[in-house]
């Protein structure tokens, strides 16, 4: 039976709706200095981040480390968020979305990273899917699909890669034979973000010849006949999302629930990885940002050599250059969001280049910071090493950092 | 009831979270470039007018109109797109680059009031800048209406409202006609996020702006501050004996007996 005082204390955070938990936690003068991530914006975009960074302090940062120890999947906070309209944030607002751009997409994703990264990034997540649907469904898909997916009343997963196919994703080899009113799919995708709790899964198979043309999209829902899921993954990051393998064995898929036309998968694929790499971008310069702000305040009271760490010039030196890479990550993400919204011509290696240099150098980010904090890093009490594992894998997926480099090169060499 | 009015006044205020310094004259807190938010006992009283609306949406008895006021600079503008993002109709800029102390925001509520015509005015119960806790007691001396301080639970009646209010003692419950000022506490509600949606919705809604001075009203400061300093710094404790000698210390050094 907690006290009263105790009962008391833990009230007052909660019933102000913002929990001020540490004092890394608390805002800095930020406002005054280059890391203000409001810098550029208008005000309405200035609005927009508010929000969303109020919610990830209050809902997100209480609860990350939790949710990272206990790989839990928070249902109801994503929730919470949905009905605040992150559940379909650039799908059209008919159906439940927020129909917004994909700057202010990526300025609210790397907000909400700062409170939990792994949670933020499942979020993206399932925007892409929203998105698709959106995108390129017929009319009966978005009305059937949208308005539940939107409000996350259902979770979506996105279906890709496989454990034979990952940068050769245009190489998948699960097959999808039209027979009568039924498309029936067998093979099985692998490391599905949501995979086993989603209701709707997006899955691409291969309903023609070999090569990205035979590659067709579906919407699988959780209970079609011949879907199972592999067991959940142990994994070093990202823990607060399941990840399972999705298994097909004919799994019987009603034909309303192709997207878009046979063959258009692998296009419509491609078109989603530019916004899910300045999504990912935009969930590591969250946590690069977190990350610093946790090291500037370590840095000013911990003490050695009876002065702060913050007085050697090798601890200046280092924040230095970890403020300079975050800003040219933000710089280079919001760009390419930006040419997104513009449709420009090289849209793919901007949205490539940007997602390489965010997430190598905000993984660096992390890593300073947890340098930085000493044996106090190492320990799980701080949060540093979540941000470190959580945006380890940025590297690796929606493309690895060495098919950016050759999404790249391809655009500089092509006459 | 049918059609209720509620005014709810709002100020921008450096966020809580912020640490606070003296300027380099000592002669106020340093607000240039540091971040500003509503008020959270104003975000209360926002929610807890929007609350009402809802509530009398759904149970069919009435309407009810939310309009939110600020009395400040340009930038109190921000303070009231939250308002209106969190579902508030229209908002009121009042404004003024000089410094307004809790009787001259008063004398400018009124003016306001005597436009509007609410049936209640809703403030948080203090600022946390200047933690006056004056504005809604004058306002409701300047207007002669019954006021409900503190308050921790409202529930709107056939033209009154039956307050439940937080004081030293415990808990008090009045019972006044409208219109009536409430001032609102820490319990009284927890205010919503505004959704994305409203935040888009909100800058199609009304925003009047009035200047100060055209209200007629005499805002000239009354109090002046004389001195602004840091707390002093953190000492480090003894250790006492005896009781004998902890009692001796805290009456004649720390001087708090």
């Amino acid at each position: 039976m907690t006290s009263l005082l105790t009962l008391a204390a833990r009230r007052v955070p909660l019933r102000l709706g913002r929990a001020v938990t540490s004092v890394s936690n608390q805002i800095r003068n930020i406002s005054s200095t280059p890391l203000d991530p409001s810098v550029g914006l208008t005000d309405d975009q200035k609005e927009l981040q508010s929000l969303a960074r109020n919610f990830a302090d209050n809902e997100f940062a209480p609860k990350m480390q939790e949710w990272d120890e206990n790989q839990y999947f928070p249902a109801d906070v994503l929730r919470k968020g949905a009905e605040l309209g992150f559940g379909g944030l650039y799908t059209r607002e008919d159906v439940g979305g927020s129909g917004l751009g994909r700057l202010e997409t990526s300025i609210i994703f790397e907000a909400l990273s700062t409170g939990c990264v792994s949670t933020t990034a499942y979020i993206s997540i399932h925007n892409m899917c929203t998105w698709m649907i959106d995108s390129y469904g017929s009319e009966e898909q978005r009305q059937k699909y949208l308005p539940k997916l939107t409000s996350m009343e259902q979770f979506a997963s996105y279906c890709l890669t496989e454990p034979g196919a990952g940068s050769d994703a245009g190489g998948l080899s699960t097959t999808a034979v039209k027979k009568g009113s039924h498309y029936v799919l067998n093979g099985s995708k692998a490391f599905i973000s949501g995979g086993g709790s989603s209701d709707v899964y997006v899955i691409m198979a291969r309903t023609g010849g070999p090569g990205p043309k035979g590659i067709s999209c579906f919407i699988v829902e959780k209970g079609f006949k011949g879907l199972s899921f592999g067991k959940k993954e142990n994994k070093l990051g990202w823990n607060s999302q399941e990840t399972r393998a999705v298994i097909m064995e004919d799994c019987e898929v009603p034909v309303e629930n192709l997207v878009g036309s046979e063959g258009q998968g692998f296009s419509i694929a491609m078109k989603g990885l530019n916004g899910g790499r300045i999504n990912i971008g935009s969930c590591s310069l969250g946590a690069a940002q977190a990350s610093l702000e946790a090291a500037l305040e370590h840095v000013k009271v911990r003490k050695q050599f009876n002065q702060p760490l913050a007085n050697f010039q090798n601890t200046q030196f280092k924040l230095a250059d970890m403020a300079t890479s975050l800003l040219s990550s933000r710089l280079m993400i919001r760009q390419a969001a930006t040419m997104l919204d513009q449709d420009h011509p090289s849209v793919a290696s901007f949205c490539a280049m940007a997602k390489l240099h965010a997430t190598d150098e905000c993984f660096k980010i992390c890593d300073d910071s947890l340098q930085l904090h000493g044996g106090y890093g190492y320990l799980k009490d701080y949060k540093v090493n979540v941000y470190l594992r959580d945006s380890r894998v940025h590297r690796i997926l929606e493309g690895t950092n060495e098919v950016m480099r050759l999404v790249a090169s391809r655009s500089l060499l092509t006459e | 009831m049918s059609n209720l009015r509620i005014l709810v006044a709002t100020k921008r205020v450096v966020d809580y979270a912020v640490k606070i310094r003296v300027n380099a004259a000592g002669s106020a807190v340093e607000t240039a470039n540091v971040k500003h938010s509503m008020n959270p006992f104003d975000e209360i009283g926002t929610e807890q007018a929007i609350q009402i609306k809802e509530a009398l949406a759904k149970s069919k008895a009435g309407t009810a109109e939310v309009v939110v006021v600020s009395c400040g600079p340009s930038k109190s503008q921000e303070t009231l797109r939250t308002a209106l993002a969190m579902g508030a109709d229209r908002a009121i800029h009042v404004d003024s680059d000089e410094e307004l102390q809790p009787l001259a925001v008063a004398k400018l509520l009124k003016a306001v009031v005597e436009k509007e015509k609410p049936d209640m005015v809703i403030l948080g119960k203090q600022a946390i800048d200047d933690d006056s806790n004056q504005t809604g007691q004058m306002l409701a001396g300047l207007l002669n209406w019954p006021q409900a301080t503190f308050a921790s639970k409202v529930e709107l009646g056939d033209k009154s409202m039956t307050v439940t209010r937080e004081v030293d003692g415990g808990v008090e419950t009045v019972k006044t006609p409208l219109p009536a000022i409430l001032t609102t506490d820490l319990r009284l509600n927890v205010p919503r996020y505004a959704s994305l949606p409203n935040i888009m919705k909100a800058k199609k809604k009304p925003l009047a702006k009035f200047a100060a001075a055209d209200l007629g009203v005499d805002i000239k400061p009354r109090l002046q501050t004389l001195k602004i300093a840091e707390p002093p710094k953190r000492q480090g404790g003894k250790l006492v004996e005896s009781v004998d000698d902890l009692v001796d210390k805290l009456k004649n050094e720390a001087k708090v007996l």
